[in-house]
């Protein structure tokens, strides 16, 4: 029997777990799949828990419902990874596992002690993340008693997991203590080392005007230097300091630690990657999905499950000998929340950066992109149901993978 | 005359072709973007260009303070603004391309 191993059971591994099942001979392939964590968490769930908008319950399940019948499933830390010897050795019990093809589904992390002060006396009292399902909460227990004052976001550096939510997160306030009656008593400032909303030009003019119609002040270019949670300041490297009563930070994200162990990893942890075919740069029977690659892409569910595509077909090609033709084209979508029950949509790829129009179809849509529209953020709904019922199950959606320009319009 | 006269620039003021470039231009770019270069500056300049040699593109802020000496806070006064972008500028790389 050969081992195909699959490290990391969030939402790539899972993914590519039920692809596998289906796809590999089960007569010659055995499939493994580890983790450390046993819940699954529906990360996009973590941008409303702060405000309330979804029950803490509504975005965890256990891993094991949606591990395939016939996928082994071993609940470990992995301790190491030795890539040139084909192995592995998890945490529990010293373990060590041969493969013969591994996938690599560790996805990423927040790392506030990469800031300095950032995680000393301020830490869940008045800083807070949101993208751990820890710190919304704890976020959520404090914005209830927040009365007022000013709340400061910061993205310390690029990249990040889905770059768009700590936007999402900006509206989402806005209209929360809108609805509490007491946005005249609160201050929003938006911190960011980007030199704008986001990070392509179309986009980041059109959002940009969304936070400057909200009443949302944008610090651009801001590179943090640290935090004192004494003074209750956060400054720049240019000199520039900003007093907050609330924190909202989205630290430095890196890959997982194990993949910085094994010597596979860039500056952040994150593996060096073939945008196209998905293959680790440095081991032709090395795969690489999601979070945990380097490929310029976001780093989002949706591309996930595109790149899924495209990842299936040149793995079955390798194990068959077979060249690998699918190529990845960089395609990403991403469902804005602006508030008001109202969300924004932007379809882009590696070629093309996000363009005002309709999607999936020309002159039908039905979600209009890169415009606030209540039956966008219906989509956005929809989205929780689609992960957990479809996309982790590994079924295609009925819409084209590829990224499509039809129905898009070009903006000079 | 200025040795900026033969070369090429984009519309961001980045050196159209960074094949071409030499002490001398990093000197003149540092010249029109006011900034003065010392020997630390060579540091992550120097460091900027073998990157590009190797790997096609301009390092990151965080791989230049990871593999030379020179923390974020001297970049920031080497290079003041924008730090990443100024020093490909004067490296003569193409403007680092942001993450999405
Ligand atoms: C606040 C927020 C909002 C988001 N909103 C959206 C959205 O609207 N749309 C969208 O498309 N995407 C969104 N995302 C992003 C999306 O959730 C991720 O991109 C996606 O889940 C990445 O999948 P992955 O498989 O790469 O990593 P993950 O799903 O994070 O899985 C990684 C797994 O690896 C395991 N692991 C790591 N290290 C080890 C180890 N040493 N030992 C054992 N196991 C290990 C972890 O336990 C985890 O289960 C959002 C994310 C956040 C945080």
């Amino acid at each position: 029997m050969k081992t195909f191993l699959i490290l990391g059971a969030g939402t790539g591994g899972t993914m590519m777990a039920n692809k596998l099942s289906k796809r590999l001979d089960r007569q010659e392939w055995k499939i493994v799949l580890v983790d450390r964590d046993e819940t699954h968490y529906y990360q996009p769930g973590f941008l409303f828990l702060p405000f309330e908008y979804y029950a803490p319950e509504k975005v965890y399940q256990p891993k094991r419902k949606f591990v395939p019948s016939g996928v082994e499933f071993i609940l470990s830390d992995i301790e190491l990874i030795e890539p040139d010897a084909n192995k592995v050795t998890l945490t529990k019990d010293k373990q060590v596992i041969h493969y013969d093809q591994l996938l690599l589904a560790t996805g990423t992390d927040i790392h506030p002690e990469e800031i300095e002060g950032m995680n000393e006396g301020g830490w869940r009292k008045n800083i807070f993340d949101f993208y751990t399902f820890e710190g919304a909460m704890a976020l959520r227990g404090f914005l209830k008693n927040f009365n007022g004052g000013r709340v400061v976001l910061n993205i310390a550096e690029m990249p990040i997991k889905c770059p768009v939510a700590p936007l999402e997160f900006m509206y989402l306030a806005d209209y929360y203590f809108k609805q509490r009656g007491i946005r005249n008593k609160v201050d929003l400032v938006f911190t960011t080392p980007l030199s704008g909303a986001f990070t392509k030009p179309v986009s980041a003019k059109l959002l940009g005007d969304v936070m400057t119609k909200k009443g949302i002040h944008t610090e651009a270019d801001f590179a943090v230097s640290g935090v004192d949670s004494g003074k209750n300041t956060i400054s720049s490297y240019d000199g520039r300091e900003i007093k907050y009563d609330l924190l909202v930070t989205i630290p430095t994200n890196m890959g997982a630690e194990v993949i910085g162990r094994s010597g596979m990893g860039d500056d952040l942890n994150f593996v060096p990657t073939n945008k196209f075919t998905l293959q680790s740069d440095k081991h032709q029977n090395v795969w690489v999905i999601g979070d945990a690659t380097n490929i310029p892409a976001s780093k989002a569910g949706s591309v996930v499950h595109y790149s899924a595509e495209t990842l299936i077909e040149n793995v079955i090609s390798a194990v068959e000998g077979k060249e690998l033709e699918a190529k990845f084209d960089g395609h990403s979508t991403c469902h804005i929340v602006s508030g008001n029950n109202k969300s924004l949509l932007i379809d882009f790829s590696y070629e093309t950066e996000p363009l005002p129009g309709l999607y999936p179809f020309p002159v039908v849509g039905p979600f209009p992109l890169l415009k606030e529209s209540t039956f966008n953020y219906l989509g956005k709904l929809a989205f929780k149901w689609v992960y957990w019922n479809i996309m982790l199950k590994g079924i295609p959606f009925p819409l084209p993978p590829e990224y499509s320009i039809a129905g898009k319009q070009r903006v000079a | 005359m200025s040795v900026l006269d033969s070369v090429k620039f984009d519309a961001d003021g980045y050196l159209e072709d960074p094949k071409v470039w030499t002490k001398e231009i990093a000197e003149a770019i540092a010249k029109r973007e006011g900034v003065t270069l010392t020997e630390r500056s060579w540091v992550v300049i120097n460091y900027s260009r073998k990157e590009f040699e190797t790997k096609g593109e301009a390092p990151t802020l965080r791989a230049i303070t990871k593999n030379t000496d020179v923390d974020t806070k001297e970049l920031y006064s080497l290079f003041p603004g924008g730090p990443g972008k100024l020093a490909a500028k004067v490296s003569g790389l193409h403007k680092p391309t942001g993450c999405i």
